[in-house]
């Protein structure tokens, strides 16, 4: 198919620059940017950053790129639309403003997109998560016939109804620069420009070893027992945190009764300060202990050692990992409200 | 007399719930205004776009007419006791704010009342809808709600952006969300801007917003988009876009200003099959299908888009769709290739990790109960005659359900079965078991064909018959409106596939193939074969409710009834045995209320009126006829030959007396209808049918 010379019109932003752009955007509209968070993830909604923040009814804004992990979306680099690892850029404006729509448009203008050229719609796509009891309403937002953002009003996080609500808007950094640079594989997409030689460095060049190994890793190398250990011991040590955190809650009322209460003998109780150690309670920690078995679920589904049967069980296991997780930080939140 | 707009301006609605939306919305300002007095006469007209929903009613009452209402207070003798004015007749007058001297006594059917007549002034049109909108509007139904202001006031499909509510010039202030009303519009997002609208008066809302490039009226803009899908495939010689009038309707729904493109694709993805094609233009990027003069599918597609442009900016967006099918297709084709790495066969024991229900086991399990079934309903068709390839049927069966664990069918799950048949046939396994894999989940709907050969519609029968005989087994039957399995549209393809196909099968055979066993059963498909009857061949009700008491459990069968039933259901005589059967129905539930016993033999000896003694004899001969016509399934005829009942049935209710005193006559007499009845419902039950 010939291409007309309409699409070289402007020289489109490199895969960094397209990154660089959102991140002024969002950060010249009050957001916060976070760095990636460095626990594997499945997508930029399990960053604590987001999993966590949209609880409880601080407002924040916050922006950031998330690599996402999903193994069995590997394809050993061979094929040219599919990665085991690709790149969110995540978007939390808790409460959402109300022309949040309209920012968002203005941020693909930042990218490039000139929307007066191109065929946009907001077609009803609702998010939803079993594995975190996170639910949301929204769009998928095509441009030209390709979905280039996830739009969600989150509704449910944890199993908690959020209050607030947050808006969240994921962009598909892989789909959107080869769109923008028009070229059929993500490989392709230019991710640098030598400012000075003007040489191109490609995504393949940097990130194809990584594609390639990951899916052998995913898909042959890793042992299955292994990971199933993994699995039981970042569980156990989650589930212990968390059972901690309960008991220590369960103090919380008698603490305010008994805080000075003085022994027959004469001995003062040994005081707690049961509030000071919830507010220092390593919520944050069992989170990440929740996301590591969230990975493993996940390459060992890639390794097919999942039976269909098998894992409605192990999702139920890792949902109520980040359910315990959800109610800890609320309560932690509340705690450090008052 | 005014006219009033109300238009609510909302972020996207999904497509699939407008067109529902704007009928309730418009249904209840139209009720709203009806029992508040104030529609003058004219009729709400709706109009929607993916941004809003809009009611427009012409002559509005300007204020509701002033009102005289009797209030009724205390008793008259509580009120006035002895003649003298008491406290409560006080504090009733001041209530209802008249003077003691002005009330009235009324009487009604508790006795004598004091009432007072007061004068309700009507309220303005502008005070009702302030007051009364907001109501309208929360109470809309959505099948999927949100919340997204802090403190969760209200629920609704997507955030409120905009109210417009103007009677004439003036701003009726409604209050909704957050949201007050005004006289401004929005028109479309990219084309317009987002510089408002101002409308002056609601005739001027369609034009005003078709210059800001918003066509409100939905079947204009349907209109248009055919109009632009016939236009566009004209530029290809030959060619025809494939009528989808669901997906017409979605992007009718999904756009407020559409316009049509054609696009192109390679042609070598055409050696990919046409179904898992017209799949991914159609399901996932909601193109139309392009096919040439001989009705093959060409390398086009139709795009439908929410804005318009030159030709060089057509150019760029046709680029854009054309890159995404690209990767689409592409990807379709990398899991067609990378599917055939394992063939169905060796698919089969894969099935044993895919669960079917938690409590039956995976599909592994099911594969084998379908085998069992498809076996012996394919002995019982061939016994009774008809031919059937049992060695491709069981290999069917056997393979039918493999295509779950491939990987095209992971990526696009509609096309379950379809992807089973194409590999059969890729994999070299025959015509007739490509066929049946294939045509196994068909019919989808009422109005889809059934499979066109017989393994396929045994394979079919049994695949839905062992789902549904195994969820009765374990409790998981349909309850109201529960139906998560799906077990109702099962059923319903089971007795279409028995209804329209020749195969020589009843519900007991199937009972017999799933060993299965059930009342519940028999009355779920009692049910399911009364719907289709209803439903889908739309005989009248009396007419299904008349064969199905019969006890037609051959589905054709009793289509057959119905046929006949219906052909002579009009005719005077006919009428008269059903009025005559209906009767006779009564007489034996009477007696049998009394305790009368009703059966036994007639005893012709005790036939003393030559009236009954006519009718027991014309029985007598009718019955082996109308025997014989039965069982040659010679339905019509039967019926006529029961109708030539009638002067005999007529001069006995005429003559006879059934319920006298001496119990001998009398029992005989039962006995004598019971004959009757009994005999000659075997077509069907005439007391069901509805005369007169």
């Amino acid at each position: 198919m010939a291409a007309a010379p309409v699409f070289t019109k402007k020289e489109p932003l490199t895969f960094q620059q397209l990154l660089f752009r959102l991140q002024s955007f969002w950060a010249e509209r009050g957001c916060v940017l976070q760095q990636p968070y460095d626990v594997e993830v499945g997508a930029g909604t399990m960053s604590p950053d987001t999993f966590l923040r949209v609880l409880g009814p601080k407002p924040i804004n916050i922006a950031y790129a998330q690599p996402s992990r999903r193994p069995a979306d590997g394809r050993y680099g061979e094929n040219p639309n599919r990665l085991f690892k690709h790149t969110q850029f995540q978007v939390i404006l808790k409460p959402p403003p109300s022309n949040i729509q309209d920012v968002y448009l203005e941020s693909l203008a930042a990218i490039g997109v000139d929307l007066r050229e191109h065929d946009i719609k907001f077609e009803e796509d609702n998010w939803e998560s079993p594995t975190l009891g996170a639910w949301g309403i929204g769009w998928q937002v095509m441009l030209d016939g390709l979905e280039i953002t996830q739009f969600t009003y989150f509704q449910q996080c944890g199993g908690i109804d959020l209050d607030p609500i947050s808006g969240e808007i994921t962009y598909g950094l892989e789909r959107i620069a080869a769109f923008l640079q028009d070229v059929d594989s993500i490989y392709d997409i230019v991710w640098a420009r030598d400012p000075v030689s003007g040489r191109a460095v490609t995504y393949g060049e940097v990130r194809f070893q990584e594609e390639l190994q990951f899916s052998v890793y995913n898909f042959e190398a890793a042992e299955v027992e292994k990971l199933w250990e993994h699995l039981r011991m970042y569980e156990a040590e989650c589930q212990t945190l968390l059972k901690s955190f309960q008991d220590l809650k369960k103090l919380e009322p008698e603490q305010k009764v008994h805080d000075r209460v003085v022994h027959g003998n004469g001995e003062p109780e040994v005081e707690r300060d049961v509030e000071a150690e919830l507010k220092r309670f390593p919520v944050l920690a069992a989170y990440d202990l929740c996301l590591k078995c969230s990975h493993l679920f996940n390459l060992l589904d890639a390794r097919g050692a999942i039976s269909v049967t098998e894992r409605v069980g192990v999702i139920a296991r890792i949902r109520n990992l980040a359910v315990g997780v959800a109610k800890a930080y609320a309560a932690q939140q509340e705690l450090k409200a008052l | 007399m005014p006219d009033f707009l109300l238009e609510v301006g909302l972020e996207e609605i999904p497509a699939r719930m407008i067109a529902a939306a704007q009928a309730e919305l418009a249904r209840r300002v139209e009720e709203l205004l009806t029992r508040e007095r104030l529609l003058g006469g004219g009729a709400a007209i709706s109009y929607s776009t993916p941004r809003r929903l809009a009611v427009l009613v012409g002559g509005v009452v300007t204020a509701q007419a002033d009102a005289e209402e009797q209030l009724t207070g205390p008793s008259w003798g509580v009120a006035f006791k002895n003649g003298e004015v008491t406290p409560a007749a006080l504090a009733f007058a001041k209530k209802a704010g008249v003077d003691v001297a002005a009330l009235q006594k009324v009487t009604n059917a508790k006795g004598e009342y004091v009432s007072a007549t007061v004068l309700r002034k009507g309220r303005s049109a502008a005070a009702v809808l302030t007051e009364q909108l907001p109501k309208e509007l929360a109470a809309l139904y959505w099948p999927k709600n949100m919340y997204w202001r802090a403190g969760k006031p209200e629920r609704f499909v997507r955030p409120v952006k905009w109210l417009l509510a103007i009677l004439d010039h003036a701003i009726v202030p409604v209050e909704f969300a957050g949201v007050h009303a005004g006289n401004l519009s929005y028109g479309h997002r990219i084309l317009h801007g987002d510089h408002a609208v101002t409308i002056n008066k609601p005739a001027d809302y369609a034009a005003a917003l078709q210059s800001a490039k918003v066509l409100v009226d939905v079947e204009a803009r349907r209109q248009r988009i055919r109009k632009a899908l016939d236009a566009v495939t004209r530029t290809v010689p030959g060619a025809r876009w494939r009528e989808d009038e669901a997906l017409v309707d979605t992007v009718t729904h999904l756009t407020e200003w559409p316009s049509v493109l054609l696009g192109n694709f390679e042609a070598e993805y055409l050696t990919l099959p046409e179904e898992v094609l017209v799949t991914v233009m159609r399901d996932h990027q909601k193109y139309f299908a392009v096919e040439d003069a001989a009705g093959k599918l060409a390398p086009h597609f139709l795009a439908v888009l929410n804005t318009e442009a030159d030709e060089q900016g057509i150019a760029v967006i046709r680029h854009g769709n054309e890159r995404v099918l690209r990767a689409r297709f592409n990807d379709a084709r990398f899991f067609w290739d990378f599917d055939q790495k394992i063939s169905l066969e060796d698919r089969v024991e894969m099935l044993r990790s895919v669960t079917f229900q938690k409590d039956l086991g995976s599909y592994y399990v099911k594969t084998e109960a379908n085998l069992r079934i498809a076996e012996q309903l394919a002995l019982q068709v061939k016994e009774r005659g008809v031919a059937v390839d049992e060695l491709s049927l069981l290999i069917a069966t056997k393979l039918a359900k493999t295509d779950l664990t491939a990987e095209l069918v992971k990526e696009f799950t509609e096309l379950q079965g379809v992807v089973g048949g194409l590999y059969a046939r890729a994999q070299g396994l025959g015509e007739t078991v490509a066929q049946a894999i294939y045509s196994q989940y068909t019919p989808a709907s009422t109005d889809d064909a059934i499979p066109v050969t017989v393994e396929g519609q045994i394979l079919g029968i049994a695949d839905r018959f062992q789902m549904i005989a195994a969820m009765f087994a374990i409790g998981l039957e349909p309850t109201g409106s529960k139906d998560p399995f799906a077990l109702r549209r099962a059923a319903n393809g089971v007795v279409k596939i028995l209804a329209e196909s020749e195969l020589p099968l009843t519900f007991s055979d199937l009972v017999k193939a799933a060993d299965a066993s059930s009342d519940k059963l028999a009355a779920f498909f009692r049910e399911r074969v009364e719907f289709y009857l209803r439903d889908v061949r739309a005989y009248r009700y009396d007419v299904v409710s008349a064969v199905l008491a019969a006890g037609h459990e051959d589905v054709r069968d009793a289509m057959a009834g119905a046929e006949a039933l219906t052909a002579v259901r009009g005719s005077e005589d006919f009428a008269a045995i059903s009025a005559a059967f209906k009767r006779m129905k009564n007489i034996l539930r009477q007696a049998s209320e009394k305790g009368l016993p009703a059966g036994g033999v007639v005893n012709d000896q005790l036939l003393t009126d030559q009236a009954e003694r006519a009718l027991f004899d014309r029985a007598n001969t009718l019955a082996p006829e109308v025997e014989k016509l039965r069982a040659a399934r010679k339905y019509q005829e039967a019926l006529e030959q029961i109708a030539t009942l009638r002067p005999h049935v007529d001069l006995f209710f005429d003559k006879v007396m059934v319920m006298v005193d001496d119990p001998a006559v009398r029992q005989n007499r039962l006995a004598l209808i019971t004959k009757v009845l009994v005999g000659f419902s075997s077509v069907a039950d005439f007391s069901e049918i509805v005369t007169g």
